[in-house]
């Protein structure tokens, strides 16, 4: 069966996925739950939750209000905590059970929107999908609640730098210590208008229609790109200036990446993972096969797996495994193994052995045991 | 809002003023960065050789599953993933049962048979009315020589009714034997951490020659099994009542609630009420003495520094308050939602003889912001990992539910550790986000 795990786990949740999203932006983010929510995401999935504040919480749901219907405790909770702690704005989250008990959620957002006069906004999660699904959401709805009927700013690039948007970025996927500075060093061509969601502010989103292009680095930001190109008029490059890639990876017109097949497999966020296989393409002319995992995918992915048993079985005849350290289980006899811990799916169990693929020459050491043995076969 | 019943509506208040036993009103829920408290991988995962296996969606999921990964118990720790359509099309039962016996076949495909499986249904299988009892025959159908434990994670039912985790104290001596007891010999059960063999209780049952049995000496499943044998089941924590009460009274054992205190009147009521049922005239000798001197020199070497105490770590956090308090000692705050049955006569002492003394919500939507520009702040002693992380205090007592102390024995050894955090510093920040204190850990 495909929904039985015997050894591996799962992916960081929906529910935690939109929260991540929307940390930094000053938003009160309300997740309908009995409890376990908000533990599981502060310490398996928020790198941040300690030394940052962010105003995320659950509502506590109980039994009795959740079969009496009974939305207007929720409400009023969140307009006391709205009261108490003056944010931005306010962004709703469901879980298993409120979706199954069909919470109208959008109500739900007028009325709280109608009482605190703050924009009020639901993000489509009900805990059964993956982080990338719930982020995806949240920068979508965040999208649509800043620039819905609005058209693209004219450009006001100066010296001729294009502004960019960088879009699907969270601490799910860049967290490795300096990856946001390696990534804002290899963009230094481009003036960074906002980035979405990691080191930028709200009032920084709200200029994003200023940009010429938006660059999308995980499947996060997908959905968003893809509404603003249709509604904004703003294209998108897909892709993480990974090594050599980053030479061709900033021009929307280039070929989507290509599928591949061979022996070395990566497994992990789709795009990373394939802006890997591209560096390994172009930098050491080594064919690289793409699994992706999670529920959202894109272009030069060789299969999306639905499990364990899918995963374990596309792997069987790899000779170099590309992933984090909890797959290891999965593994062939005599395979070779590149540990790339991501927080998404171990948390922090392999914190500390993050790997900052942006940073070239940490790219290249990383990359050894695999290249050096490959490219002299 | 502010009523008596409903508890103030913000997140302090002098216990003056406090309502009994819910000083503050219900809300949105704030979840601080400190983990060191146990959840149920822990707590099941103390049964030797048995796994753990979890039906729920995704986001419920990954909780669990890092609790084992972190623990290094990913091989005793597999899942079914229930997604959107198992839920809104019907057949979770089949789906639920479907998944559980594939994967302990994986499993047995594997080399990892297990001998015990806990299997934990959670709150979408109470919605849609999941007939356990039909799934239990199946599974014990299925597999008939492995022991299935009814756990569940419903936190959803836990707000009028028990929680996940009573329930799985209560689930763990499903499979104790009705056979002849053990003569003379005492299971201490439900706690998680171990009773010294310096405590009250221990010393009595073993001066009078009895054995005392306890989870954390078990090394096998049958060790562990064996603890049903024992002729007197004992429970000294809260959480493990209910489920060590249950078995007593299906295996027609004795039993002894003797919860873990620090009134001095209480522990003495214990050890006359263990004399009695194990059938001793005399009341052994308790610690007194010892114990005023011990807060005395604490009392000295501390002086006005100002005490913090939480809730997570011990279940009598008012108690506690009002042993130092009332030997001289500075309590100015105490951490907690919600204030236990057993703790009203301390409650009421607390509020008589000391009327500043603050409670403060652990949970309450403003605790997000708390530790906030607390830099200038003086020396504070924290008791618990909740107090030290509010405090923002380096000097603390490291401890968790209760940690095993016992009787006067335990508020002594409280007393060294409370001196040990004033003259120590520890590094808050890295220690308490770590979950299970006391289990292995792979962030260690």
């Amino acid at each position: 069966m495909v929904n039985s795990y015997r050894i591996i786990p799962v992916y960081t949740g929906d529910v935690s996925g939109a929260a991540s999203a929307l940390y930094e932006l000053g938003g009160l983010t309300v997740i309908h739950d009995p409890s376990g929510c908000n533990s599981t995401y502060n310490t398996h999935d928020e790198t941040r939750w300690y030394d940052e504040d962010s105003l995320i919480y659950i509502s506590g749901l109980s039994e009795l209000d959740a079969i009496l219907g009974n939305d207007e405790k929720l409400i009023r909770d969140i307009v006391y905590a709205a009261e108490a702690m003056h944010p931005q704005f306010i962004a709703l989250a469901s879980s298993p059970i409120p979706f199954l008990n069909g919470t109208d959620f959008q109500g739900i957002a007028k009325v709280v929107e109608h009482r605190t006069g703050l924009p009020t906004f639901f993000v489509p999660t009900n805990g059964t999908h993956d982080y990338t699904i719930g982020a995806g959401e949240a920068f979508l709805a965040l999208a649509k609640h800043l620039f819905s009927g609005k058209t693209k700013k004219a450009p006001t690039s100066v010296e001729g730098r294009k502004k960019i948007n960088i879009l699907g970025l969270t601490p799910l996927d860049f967290d490795a210590p300096g990856i946001l500075g390696s990534l804002g060093a290899k963009l230094s061509d481009y003036e960074i208008v906002s980035q979405w969601a990691c080191g930028s502010s709200l009032e920084e989103l709200k200029k994003a229609d200023e940009a010429d292009l938006n660059l999308v680095v995980s499947v996060t930001g997908l959905k968003t790109a893809q509404w603003m190109q249709e509604h904004l008029g703003m294209p998108y490059v897909l892709g993480c200036p990974v090594g050599a890639y980053a030479d061709v990876l900033m021009h929307p017109e280039r070929p989507a990446p290509e599928t591949e097949e061979g022996d070395i497999v990566i497994v992990g966020e789709p795009v990373m993972a394939v802006s890997l296989k591209e560096h390994l393409k172009m930098r050491y002319g080594l064919k690289a096969c793409v699994i992706d995992p999670l529920e959202t995918t894109c272009p030069g992915v060789f299969a999306q797996t639905r499990g364990e048993e899918d995963l374990e079985a596309l792997l069987q005849d790899a000779a170099w495994v590309i992933a984090d350290p909890l797959y290891q289980p999965l593994l062939p006899q005599g395979a070779g193994f590149i540990p790339f811990s991501h927080e998404a799916f171990s948390g922090r169990c392999f914190r500390g052995q993050r790997v900052n693929v942006l940073d070239d020459q940490v790219l290249e050491e990383w990359l050894k045991p695999l290249t050096e043995r490959e490219t002299v076969q | 809002m502010n009523s008596q019943n409903k508890g103030v509506t913000g997140d302090e208040v002098l216990i003056r003023d406090a309502s009994f036993p819910k000083p503050f009103s219900n809300g949105l829920e704030f979840n601080p960065p400190v983990h060191g408290t146990w959840n149920i991988v822990h707590i099941g995962l103390q049964m030797p050789e048995a796994v753990q296996i979890y039906v729920c969606a995704k986001n419920c999921m990954r909780g669990v599953v890092l609790t084992a990964a972190e623990m290094n118990a990913s091989d005793r720790f597999s899942f079914v993933i229930l997604k959107e359509e198992d839920m809104v099309r019907g057949g979770l039962d089949d789906v639920t049962i479907a998944g559980v016996i594939d994967v302990i076949q994986k499993r047995i495909r594997a080399g990892q048979k297990p001998k015990a499986v806990q299997l934990f249904p959670v709150c979408v299988h109470h919605f849609l009315g999941t007939d356990y009892k039909r799934m239990y025959r199946i599974l014990e159908e299925t597999f008939p020589d492995i022991d299935f434990y009814q756990a569940y994670m419903d936190p959803i039912m836990q707000k009028k009714g028990f929680t996940p985790d009573q329930k799985l104290r209560r689930a763990m001596f499903e499979h104790f034997r009705k056979e002849e007891p053990e003569r003379k010999t005492a299971a201490i059960l439900g706690c998680d951490f171990r009773i010294e063999d310096s405590s009250e209780i221990v010393q009595l049952l073993q001066a009078n020659g009895w054995r005392v049995r306890q989870i954390q000496d078990c090394h096998t499943y049958e060790e562990f099994l064996e603890l049903g044998k024992a002729e007197l089941f004992i429970s000294v924590y809260p959480p493990g009542l209910l489920g060590t009460q249950a078995a007593a009274k299906r295996l027609g054992r004795k039993f002894l609630y003797l919860p873990s205190t620090f009134d001095q009147e209480e522990v003495g009521a214990q050890l006359d009420q263990l004399a009695e049922t194990c059938g001793y005239d005399a009341r052994f000798s308790t610690q007194e003495q010892e114990l005023e001197e011990a807060l005395e020199h604490l009392h000295q070497k501390i002086g006005e520094t100002p005490i913090q105490i939480d809730g997570t770590a011990h279940p009598r956090p008012l108690g506690l308050a009002r042993l130092l308090s009332a030997h001289g000692m500075r309590v100015e705050k105490v951490y907690l939602d919600a204030i236990s049955p057993e703790e009203e006569k301390a409650f009421l002492w607390l509020k008589e003889n000391c009327p500043e003394l603050v409670l403060s919500a652990i949970m309450h939507v403003r605790k997000r912001t708390y530790v906030s520009g607390q830099a200038e702040r003086q020396k504070t002693i924290a008791i618990g990992q909740k107090a030290a992380y509010f405090a923002d205090t380096p000097h603390f007592v490291n401890i968790v539910q209760g940690f095993g102390l016992h009787g006067l024995d335990g508020a002594i050894r409280m007393c060294r550790l409370i001196e040990e955090a004033f003259e120590e510093e520890k590094d808050t920040r890295d220690i308490v986000p770590r979950k299970g204190l006391g289990c292995e850990s792979c962030l260690w």
